[in-house]
């Protein structure tokens, strides 16, 4: 609960109308997309500027209490979940596009802006920005930054940490500082800029960020592999990156998922095949159209079965869509998903995916894999039932297997979705302690008081159970 | 006002009655958020979207908190439009649960005097009987035709009433004499070759107020080679009972129906108000805990189809010339004949075959207009807002002839065009008769 005293002052700062407290308003942001995790905040504030911001954590700098700025709430490592209460911070005031730079490229948003509305102003102007997470029709520019969020084109363009070029951020001190800017080249110091992205609303709250844009491809190409065979089709990704090819998007979905996905979406997707491939490439036509050809070859040499090439620009959009909708499909087979977001170098896919299917196997559970296969990037997916305890164990165990094989294999407990609450007591297998140390001693020079979103990315104890947090 | 008693009553009522497994089927991906009116009006607001309002549903049956005022204000502002459950991808029911959340906090909470009357008389007293829905329709004729409107306008009577309801009184159909309504026919022959038999949902209000429109209903289907059969024991859909927390009586009306239309050997039962023909396709859940009568539900509901889709299914632009002068048309979706019956093409690909007129598609034409059943008259200031978001966007088509599928949102057009003062230029029209009038013989 927050004092009366802290409420007045929150009041004050930005009025009565942007200051909720009702039982209703903390409950609808006591969690985010992650399963199983759910906390009340202790009041939730909507704050109109950088300078009211700057106010506001001074003045939870001062009193000690906990800050979880918030976009839309779509992320999948509860790190917008209020796991120790405070206060949830939202930009809904601030969701303005300020400059579309058309001789820098670049542009310069706030941190509320609906990431897909910013996209659509920057292709009305003929430019693209590549990051393109599931959610984007949902997400805020602001969540996607401190998520570091990919997506389905990070394979060729790299992911939103690559886009980022400026940010104007609040420390928990209340000081601002603008890093970066509109520069091709910058050294002049710490790269202050990098450190923010990704970093989970942990070291201070961004209130502006200059993201860089490149030129809008000329054409663009989809087309389905398809395959009877999983570790073909595994195996196939690697072969065509072997082939000196990149794709821009190349995304594996078995057939558990497949079958979910076209129940929801209804777009004649092939259920009847154990595996597909969704290999988009984009460029210059003769460019694209060579790469295609190669492509598809190498995959009938791989032994697909199948090879359609979307006919228009509506089929590979339907395509695309249905791919990002996969995850929440799951949910179509039992009430709850636990998803994993484990990723390997790009030459071990088979053997993660091989892995994969031992462990389902092993642990008797219904578990959809779909993913970035061409980023290493494979998201498990598990449908269960968090009322069924005795499954729920067997998830646990079966998902701390998956990241001990990601990692044995040279790969990562998280490939984009963070770290949070969900994998905070896995962070450690990953980076060593030393590595845990030198993180903390950053958390620790700009949050001294641990008021910024506490709780997430480190755990008070490591290899704790991961799915059944009580 | 909710008393603590009615509360806890309600929290009893929504661990005894939620569907629990729906509930957690939500895994608050937020896919839903963009498409919800009432979210993105109310400025981004969780408790006004449907993510929030499941989440809050839950919590009232984990006991994480207790259906307050807020709780049940964040309900009362959904328009119901069910926007949110095409782009499910889990596939959640919300429409179910919300109805079932509005019945529980209706039936359990006690009405002031005045709204228990008003309650009483219109679910109870007047949708379910055709005679007294003639009636008062016949009143409304009378005071339309006997100069009494005339006069309420001069005196400025209606200034006393709430905006929309003033405007609303203003766009009402001209409404048909009691002798017109009470002949209705019972059976009508196909006019050209016969290639169907099918039973027509006349509805309550589309069989007084918008009788025309329901002639050309019967019309269309019978040029389009239909054989047509009305009841006479057909009674209301229930969608407006269903709507307000009156389940009960809802489940008795889908009974009459059921009955009425089981026995004719027909290919379809064809509405034309996307309002009552969602409801009509949900009665096996509406009866889904009845197993005398699950099974006959079923039957009922897969027979449900509205006209445009069986006109488009019979090849009905082939069979007739459709020209209409020179001007350009728009459609307004009707919420629940897109989202809840999936009819969403039909009527543009029908819109599309009429010679002259040129169809422009609105931005966001699925959007709700704010009509929603009786929304716009008990959440006026939200209805407003949404209106004048849909009449931003008819405006930018340059239509001046705005289709729409269902009789709730055609008058909520016709206010849309009174509001902006443009009554001279534009119109709103239910499709029937924007096709009825493009027949060419």
């Amino acid at each position: 609960m927050l004092s009366n005293e802290v409420k007045e002052k929150l009041i004050s700062i930005v009025t009565k109308e942007n200051f909720a407290d009702s039982k209703t308003e903390r409950l609808v942001y006591s969690y985010d997309a992650t399963p199983n995790f759910q906390s009340m905040p202790d009041a939730v504030v909507s704050p109109r500027n950088t300078a009211e911001i700057s106010e506001i954590l001074k003045l939870c700098n001062e009193y000690k209490v906990p800050i979880v700025p918030r976009g839309s709430g779509t992320n999948l490592c509860a790190g917008t979940c209020p796991t120790e209460g405070g206060i949830v911070l939202l930009f809904k005031h601030m969701n303005n596009i300020m400059e579309i730079d058309e001789e820098n490229l670049t542009i310069t948003v706030q941190p509320g802006v609906i990431t897909l509305d910013m996209i659509h102003a920057i292709e009305e102007k003929g430019l693209f920005y590549p990051p393109d997470p599931s959610s984007m029709k949902i997400s805020t520019i602001g969540g996607n930054i401190n998520e570091n969020s990919g997506g389905l084109r990070g394979l060729k363009y790299g992911v939103t940490r690559d886009y980022v070029i400026g940010l104007e951020a609040v420390l928990p001190n209340g000081d601002i500082i603008r890093t970066g800017g509109k520069l091709a080249k910058d050294v002049a110091g710490y790269d202050l800029t990098r450190l923010f992205v990704g970093s989970e609303g942990t070291l201070g709250v961004i209130t502006e960020a200059t993201l860089k844009l490149i030129p809008m491809p000329e054409t663009r190409k989809t087309m389905l592999a398809l395959y009877q065979d999983l570790n073909a089709a595994a195996k196939c990704v690697s072969k065509i990156i072997a082939n000196k090819i990149i794709p821009t998007t190349l995304e594996f979905l078995d057939q558990p998922t497949l079958k979910v996905v076209e129940d929801f979406a209804q777009i004649g997707l092939p259920t009847n095949v154990q595996a597909v491939l969704l290999i988009e490439q984009d460029g210059p036509l003769e460019v694209v159209e060579r790469d295609m050809e190669k492509i598809a070859e190498v995959c009938r040499q791989e032994n697909a079965v199948s090879i359609q090439v979307a006919a228009t620009e509506e089929e590979a959009d339907a395509l695309r869509t249905a791919r990002r909708a996969a995850l929440s499909a799951v949910a179509r087979l039992k009430p709850t998903t636990i998803l994993e977001d484990a990723t390997v170098p790009r030459s071990e896919i088979a053997k993660m995916v091989k892995a994969i299917n031992e462990i389902t196997e092993k642990y008797q559970l219904t578990i959809c894999t779909f993913g970035h296969a061409g980023d290493g990037n494979l998201h498990p997916t598990c449908a269960t039932d968090a009322r069924n305890h005795e499954e729920m164990e067997r998830v646990e165990k079966a998902f701390a297997e998956i990241f001990e094989k990601a990692i044995e294999l040279g790969g990562t407990i998280t490939g984009e979705h963070g770290v949070g609450a969900m994998k905070a007591p896995y962070l450690e297998w990953k980076l060593k302690a030393e590595g845990i140390a030198a993180m903390k001693a950053i958390k620790q020079a700009f949050d001294p008081n641990n008021i910024m979103n506490p709780g997430k990315v480190f755990a008070k104890d490591s290899k704790k159970r991961v799915v059944i947090t009580r | 006002m909710t008393t603590v008693q009615e509360q806890e009553k309600i929290q009893e009522q929504f661990k005894a009655r939620m569907n629990e497994d729906e509930l957690l089927n939500c895994m608050r991906c937020g896919f839903c958020l963009p498409t919800c009116p009432t979210y993105i009006e109310s400025g981004y607001k969780e408790s006004h979207s449907p993510r929030g309002r499941i989440a809050l549903m839950k919590a009232v049956v984990d006991g994480v908190i207790e259906p307050d005022e807020d709780f049940e204000r964040s309900l009362e502002l959904c328009l119901g439009c069910r926007a949110c459950e095409p782009v499910c991808p889990s596939g959640v029911n919300y429409g179910h649960l919300l109805e079932d959340a509005r019945d529980i906090i209706n039936q359990n909470k006690k009405h002031s005097l005045p709204v228990r009357a008003v309650r009483k008389t219109v679910f109870q007293g007047l949708f379910p009987h055709p005679e007294r829905m003639r009636w008062t329709v016949g009143m409304l004729g009378f005071y339309q035709r006997s100069g009494i409107q005339t006069i309420a306008r001069k005196i400025g009577f209606l200034g006393l009433l709430p905006e929309s309801l003033t405007t609303m009184e203003k766009v009402l159909p001209a409404v048909p004499t009691m002798k017109e309504m009470k002949n209705r026919p019972e059976q009508l022959p196909a006019l050209t070759e016969k290639v169907q038999r099918v039973a027509f949902f006349s509805g309550c209000l589309m069989d007084t107020m918008f009788m025309k429109t329901n002639d050309a209903t019967m019309k269309l289907l019978q040029l389009a080679g239909c054989e047509v059969v009305i009841p006479k024991n057909q009674t209301c859909c229930g969608a407006l009972h269903g709507h307000s927390g009156e389940k009960e009586a809802a489940k008795q009306l889908a009974k009459r129906n059921i009955i009425a239309f089981e026995e004719l050997d027909v290919d379809y039962i064809i509405t034309n108000a996307g309002g009552c023909g969602a409801f009509l396709v949900d009665y096996d859940h509406l009866l889904k805990d009845d197993p005398d009568w699950r099974d006959r539900a079923k039957a009922f509901k897969e027979k449900i189809k509205d006209i445009s889709e069986v006109l488009v299914a019979v090849d009905f632009t082939k069979k007739v010339r459709l020209e209409l002068p020179v001007q350009v048309i728009t459609y307004q979706d009707s919420c629940h004949l897109r989202n809840v019956m999936k009819t969403a093409s039909a009527p543009r690909v029908l819109l599309g075959a009429i010679n002259g007129a040129e169809y422009v598609e609105m931005k966001e034409a699925d959007r709700c207009c704010g009509s929603a059943g009786i929304y716009n008259i008990v959440e006026s200031e939200m209805s407003m807002v949404m209106l004048d978001y849909k009449m931003t966007q008819a405006k930018a088509t340059h239509a001046t002839t705005i289709v729409t599928a269902n009789p709730g949102c055609l008058l909520q057009m016709q206010l849309g065009i009174e509001r902006e003062g443009l009554s001279e230029k534009m119109r709103a029209v239910h499709i029937v008769d924007l096709l009825a009038e493009a027949v060419k013989d």
